[in-house]
């Protein structure tokens, strides 16, 4: 089953021209792969399109099986919770404890406080942060904010998660146990894009790899 | 867009079939009943949470609240002001009589007979006599001049004759008619129709509460305005939450909420407390106003805000709040949603 599926993606804007084009690939359920390319290969680009922040200007975007480029912009929400996002910089919000930064997808989806509850410390018990729920983000190191970003990502249970250079912050140590994470994810059936430009790491996974060289697609 | 995407499935006979349906409900939490108490927690939780967010920052919060509840008690003040003076003018209303001024060389006899002949007429229900003693006694009792006027050796005053017409008060011809004739006669100094300048204290307070409205307007406005930027000011400083959530799935009617209680507090808060300022006003006024009210023989009792209008008063403040918050918000999203 295709969970993420590009059909001759390009993308346009007017200041700078193609950033992608005639972009396709599919991603399986269940698959794990890395996207890479120089910086301004358009990565970041063909992220937001998938995170529907953005629309491409030509080609069909299809994920788990719902069209973005017809989807109505009521409805991209309810598209976006199919997926957890994970930053490099995290993005957590720093006026508000652990717990709540990761209960915010679930309370933003309209579950009830016991649930909200018992999903956020399963999830920060899935990434070793349990006891942390009342600490602040700034009170925590740089690997355990990733791992925060991480049980965000997953406390909705998306069949689709996105990394945006994930371990761009993290030694190598902390790096390869992000990425075992990911690698239990992606075993209970989670279909995985990681973007990063770490040579190292793709080569240490035996993973497929997407690399985008000025907005085409060079390797698939 | 959908356009181009139509022409590629044209010519690519691969089609990808499309589920269109919405899923929203399989990617939302627990059952109905859940639903309900988490979305009633969720305005229960804006609602306190925006409310703490304006005492977390005290200093800000009061001097945008007192701008506000300004301008709220001006337009509340002119509407207070504008009541009261109706008031008046409805007690007044009810007076169409005609003074009529006799010349000094006329004396009480004559006037006497004066009365006699006005009373045949038809079109005159009563007349009243006051001779210049009753009239200097009067003058004394209300102007405060009694021992001013005890030194004056000669009665200033005329005779007076305070004649009530039959007519209604719309029939402005027969009671024109009725004054000219009462201006012929020879013992008559100067007739005045009382109604000429009711009429005209009429004309002066329509112009007051046409213009108390186009200012309450211009209130409303600069109300809707000041809140307006506030909200705007706490969006811009809350991007981070606001880009955060919509990432995570957050709907537009998810974000604007916060902000909403935000607007709704500042119209609410604003709204009672320039309700305060015009209640505290109005117990500066009161005594003037009543010292006055007693020279007129009570005709005015100082008006406040009644319970409707009270109600009324905070309502509408509220509801400036929550409008002024939505149309930013509204702005501001439909700007964010590209970026």
């Amino acid at each position: 089953m295709t969970m993420i599926d590009f059909s001759n993606v390009t993308k346009r804007y007017e200041e700078t021209g193609d950033v992608l084009r005639n972009v396709s690939f599919e991603l399986e359920k269940g698959e794990m792969a890395f996207l890479t390319g120089h910086s301004g290969a358009g990565k970041s680009t063909l992220l937001r399109l998938i995170a529907a922040m953005e629309r491409c200007s030509r080609g069909q975007i299809i994920v788990d099986g719902e069209d973005l480029s017809l989807a109505k912009e009521s409805q991209l929400p309810f598209i976006r919770r199919k997926m957890g996002f994970i930053y490099q910089d995290y993005k957590l919000l720093h006026d508000r404890t652990v717990f709540d930064n990761v209960a915010l997808p679930l309370i933003i989806a309209g579950y009830g406080h016991q649930e909200v509850s018992r999903r956020v410390r399963a999830s920060l018990e899935k990434v070793g942060l349990q006891g942390k729920e009342k600490k602040y983000p700034l009170a925590l190191s740089g690997g355990e904010q990733q791992r925060v970003g991480i049980a965000r990502a997953v406390v909705n249970k998306p069949p689709i998660i996105i990394a945006d250079e994930p371990t761009g912050n993290l030694d190598p140590d902390l790096s390869a146990e992000i990425m075992n994470l990911f690698r239990q994810f992606q075993q209970v059936g989670v279909t995985i894009l990681i973007a990063t430009h770490d040579i190292s790491l793709i080569s240490q996974m035996n993973n497929r790899v997407l690399k985008l060289d000025h907005g085409q697609l060079v390797q698939s | 867009m959908k356009r181009v995407n139509k022409n590629r499935i044209k010519k690519d006979p691969p089609i990808k079939q499309v589920k269109q349906e919405n899923k929203q409900t399989a990617l939302s939490g627990g059952g109905y009943n859940d639903k309900v108490i988490a979305y009633r927690d969720l305005h229960i939780h804006a609602l306190f949470s925006s409310l703490g967010r304006m005492i977390a920052t005290p200093f800000s919060s009061i001097m945008t609240i007192a701008v506000l509840a300004i301008a709220i008690s001006l337009a509340t003040g002119f509407y207070v002001v504008v009541a009261n003076i109706h008031q008046l003018t409805g007690s007044l209303e009810t007076s169409n009589q005609i003074s009529l001024f006799l010349r000094e060389d006329v004396s009480d006899t004559h006037a006497k007979k004066v009365v006699e002949n006005i009373r045949v007429n038809q079109s005159v229900q009563s007349v009243k006599l006051i001779t210049k003693e009753q009239a200097l006694e009067e003058f004394k009792e209300y102007s405060g001049f009694g021992d001013a006027i005890n030194t004056i050796k000669k009665n200033p005053l005329p005779i007076v004759l305070q004649v009530l017409p039959k007519n209604a008060l719309d029939e402005k011809q027969g009671l024109d008619d009725l004054l000219k004739s009462f201006k012929q006669l020879p013992e008559v100094d100067f007739a005045q129709l009382d109604l000429q300048w009711v009429d005209r204290l009429q004309a002066i307070i329509d112009v007051a509460q046409l213009f108390a409205s186009l200012l309450n307007i211009l209130l409303a406005a600069a109300v809707l305005f000041i809140i307006g930027n506030t909200v705007r000011l706490e969006f811009y400083s809350r991007r981070a939450e606001v880009v955060i959530s919509k990432l995570v799935g957050a709907t537009n009617a998810f974000i604007r909420r916060p902000f909403l209680y935000t607007g709704f507090w500042m119209g609410f808060i604003s709204g009672v407390s320039a309700w305060f300022i015009v209640a505290i006003l109005m117990l500066i006024l009161r005594s003037s106003v009543e010292r006055l009210s007693g020279l007129y023989d009570g005709a005015m009792h100082l008006l406040f805000l009644d319970f409707a209008e009270t109600l009324f008063l905070i309502t509408a403040s509220s509801l400036l709040g929550v409008l002024g918050a939505w149309a930013v918000l509204y702005c501001e999203l439909r700007s964010t949603k590209s970026q």
